[in-house]
């Protein structure tokens, strides 16, 4: 019996944990084969502990050049989407305009529609427009699809804003520029970040859309999609542990701003 | 931009200022000045065009027609952001973002000020918040947020601070008390203030003058006891407290007073307080606050002094409430007359079915033109605006 008490008591905790472990299990996966030593061309089977392949990341031709195509495609696509997807979400808040109605809808179809469609029909416009296919219609395309979630996230925080706000920064003395610097953009800030944040996630990884309008341009997706094909080498689950740990870190760095911020207050 | 502006300033003249908005006119053109130095309130019910007015003040609407002059300085065309004005917003729009400290800070710090912590701390400290410097606006109570807000906009010492409904978040108790804080920092630091707000107590306790405001037109102008003893329209007599209104027609004319014929009785109403054309058969309504009727049981009738208005009529409702009791008296030319009566005294036989004498002193009448409606601003005393 006292076991069947103490498994009521934290059958809440138990099962955060089994879903954490779900969650994780993929990620400690691709970081254990990290320092795998693997006899054939693929890492699939655990043989010998090794770093050799932390010793070398780019050890592998082509793998770290198609991460730099990544890199630069998901910055600037983060850039541009943020800024646009900005733009658009205060002009669906702020003004009333003939065919809003009609822009708010249409703005959420990329996220509906399939990525193999889209690929697949930007290709067909790339093609018929005679546009040479690489890294700048990847990265027309990566704008596209990313604009979606800025606009959403945006203009989540735009509409909750209170127009008062802006009112009395001008009443004390802020013109509109100031205003728009000391007030608006601070407090949309978290939705731009937000969407910022996705459109970096999206376009790092997008794969199906890409494929489609690469040319003979290699994204990091792209380089481990067809080196899946001949085999996996280490180095692909080194960036990928390296990736992940990035990402921690930004996490723990943000937690500690805020709670930092939040003892300050208290 | 000067930086300090205080005191140089002068009277705020609004001239011919109106607003429209497509077919619908939020105020029509209208004529008003603040005397520099005042407690000045717009009182009226929401949507009656008070917050436009306050706002065509702030540089926040534009008006359609007018101007807005502050002193011998015509502001029409300048941005809120030009104007030695500033306003507490009802929802107190304080920054999110920034802390009190910067919010307070944040007027200086657009006027370039470069050493703005003495100030600040000056200001935290008026508004007794020095302890709260480093917080954020939501971790304060809605009467400490308020507080802020007045500060934020004090500190930059306007020629005019205009509130807009400030404490009208805030639960009762709480309001009484910044009103008696907002009145004292007005007597503090001697800046013209404009209030805008709904609640005619609110009004009455704060301002020097009232404008009484309804549909985008100011009604009456004064002081509160003038607007309170002597309202000119019906809607004034009944948005500001309770005014019981009985039609006569004028009879005779004597010196200073008028004659009026009600039912089958006479009533004295001195000429002056009467704001319809006084004609002998023309139509007056005739008003009198609960307060100012005495009730006599009808056996007494007879002791009732002589010059004195009286009406008959019968108890239909008696509610006791402490301090006084308040009765509903039908009486032939009126029903549901409300008199309030003092429990200095109580007198026993003053229970509903008792037949009463009600008399008052011709003093306290008002007249008042028979073309309006005679419940007009009964119902809005209470809404939220």
């Amino acid at each position: 019996m006292p076991v069947v008490s103490w498994l009521k008591h934290r059958l809440v905790v138990i099962a955060g944990l089994l879903t954490l472990g779900y969650l994780l299990l993929p990620n400690v996966i691709v970081t254990v084969f990290s320092f795998n030593r693997p006899t054939g061309r693929f890492n699939y089977q655990w043989q010998h502990f090794s770093t050799a392949a932390w010793q070398d990341p780019c050890g592998v031709a082509g793998l770290c050049g198609s991460l730099s195509v990544s890199l630069q495609i998901a910055v600037w696509a983060t850039l541009g989407a943020t800024v646009l997807g900005t733009m658009i979400a205060f002009a669906l808040v702020r003004y009333r305009f003939r065919a809003r109605g009609a822009v708010n809808s249409l703005i959420f179809l990329p996220m509906a529609m399939p990525e193999v469609v889209m690929g697949a029909s930007l290709l067909t416009l790339f093609l018929n427009l005679g546009a040479q296919l690489g890294f700048w219609t990847i990265l027309i395309a990566h704008i596209m699809f990313c604009l979606s979630f800025v606009v959403t996230a945006v203009k989540a925080r735009v509409m909750s804003m209170d127009p008062r706000l802006e009112e009395a920064a001008r009443d004390l003395y802020a013109g509109p520029v100031q205003t728009f610097v000391r007030v608006t953009l601070p407090i949309a800030a978290p939705g731009i970040a937000a969407g910022a944040l996705l459109s970096f996630a999206l376009s790092f990884d997008d794969f199906i859309i890409t494929n489609f309008n690469a040319g003979s341009t290699v994204t990091f997706p792209m380089f481990v999609w067809g080196s899946a094909q001949r085999g996996t080498p280490v180095q692909i689950n080194v960036i990928g542990t390296a990736m992940f740990l990035v990402a921690v870190v930004f996490v723990l760095v943000s937690m500690l701003i805020t709670g930092r911020r939040g003892r300050r207050r208290a | 931009m000067k930086t300090t502006t205080t005191a140089t300033g002068g009277d705020v003249r609004l001239t011919g200022i109106g607003k429209t908005y497509g077919a619908f006119t939020a105020v029509h053109p209208l004529d008003l000045t603040v005397p520099q130095g005042s407690f000045f309130a717009l009182l009226g019910a929401s949507g009656c065009g008070k917050t436009t007015t306050l706002r065509m003040i702030a540089g926040l609407e534009e008006p359609t027609g007018g101007t807005v002059h502050l002193g011998d300085r015509d502001v029409t065309r300048l941005p809120p952001y030009k104007r030695p004005v500033n306003t507490v917003f009802q929802s107190y729009a304080l920054f999110p973002h920034l802390d009190i400290f910067e919010n307070v800070a944040f007027g200086l710090r657009r006027r370039g000020v470069k050493s703005v912590k003495k100030q600040v701390g000056e200001m935290l400290d008026l508004v007794q918040l020095g302890e709260q410097a480093r917080k954020k606006p939501h971790q304060l109570s809605g009467g400490q947020q308020q507080r802020v807000a007045v500060a934020r906009a004090l500190i930059n010492h306007p020629q005019v601070l205009l509130l807009d409904e400030p404490l009208g978040a805030l639960d009762l108790k709480l309001r009484r008390q910044m009103q008696l804080e907002l009145k004292r920092i007005q007597t503090e630091v001697g800046i013209t203030f404009v209030h805008v707000t709904h609640d005619q107590e609110e009004a009455m306790t704060m301002a020097d003058t009232v404008a009484v405001m309804n549909a985008g037109r100011v009604e009456q102008l004064g002081a509160p006891t003038e607007l309170y003893e002597n309202p000119r329209t019906t809607f004034v007599a009944n948005f500001l407290g309770t005014s019981n209104m009985v039609e006569a027609e004028i009879d005779t004319v004597a010196g200073d007073d008028v004659v009026l014929r009600a039912g089958g009785g006479k009533l004295v109403l001195p000429a002056g307080r009467c704001s319809a054309p006084v004609v002998p058969g023309g139509k007056v309504l005739v008003g009198i606050r609960p307060e100012k009727i005495a009730l006599a049981h009808a056996d007494d009738a007879g002791t009732v002094p002589d010059g004195r208005n009286r009406l008959t009529g019968r108890i239909a409702d008696a509610s006791f409430i402490g301090v006084s009791t308040q009765y509903v008296i039908d009486s032939p030319v009126c029903d549901q007359l409300a008199v309030y009566v003092q429990n200095v005294e109580r007198d026993g036989r003053l229970v509903p079915g008792a037949e009463v004498v009600l008399h008052w002193s011709p003093a306290h009448t008002f007249g008042l033109d028979a073309a309006q409606a005679i419940d007009a601003g009964t119902d809005t005393g209470e809404e939220a605006a």
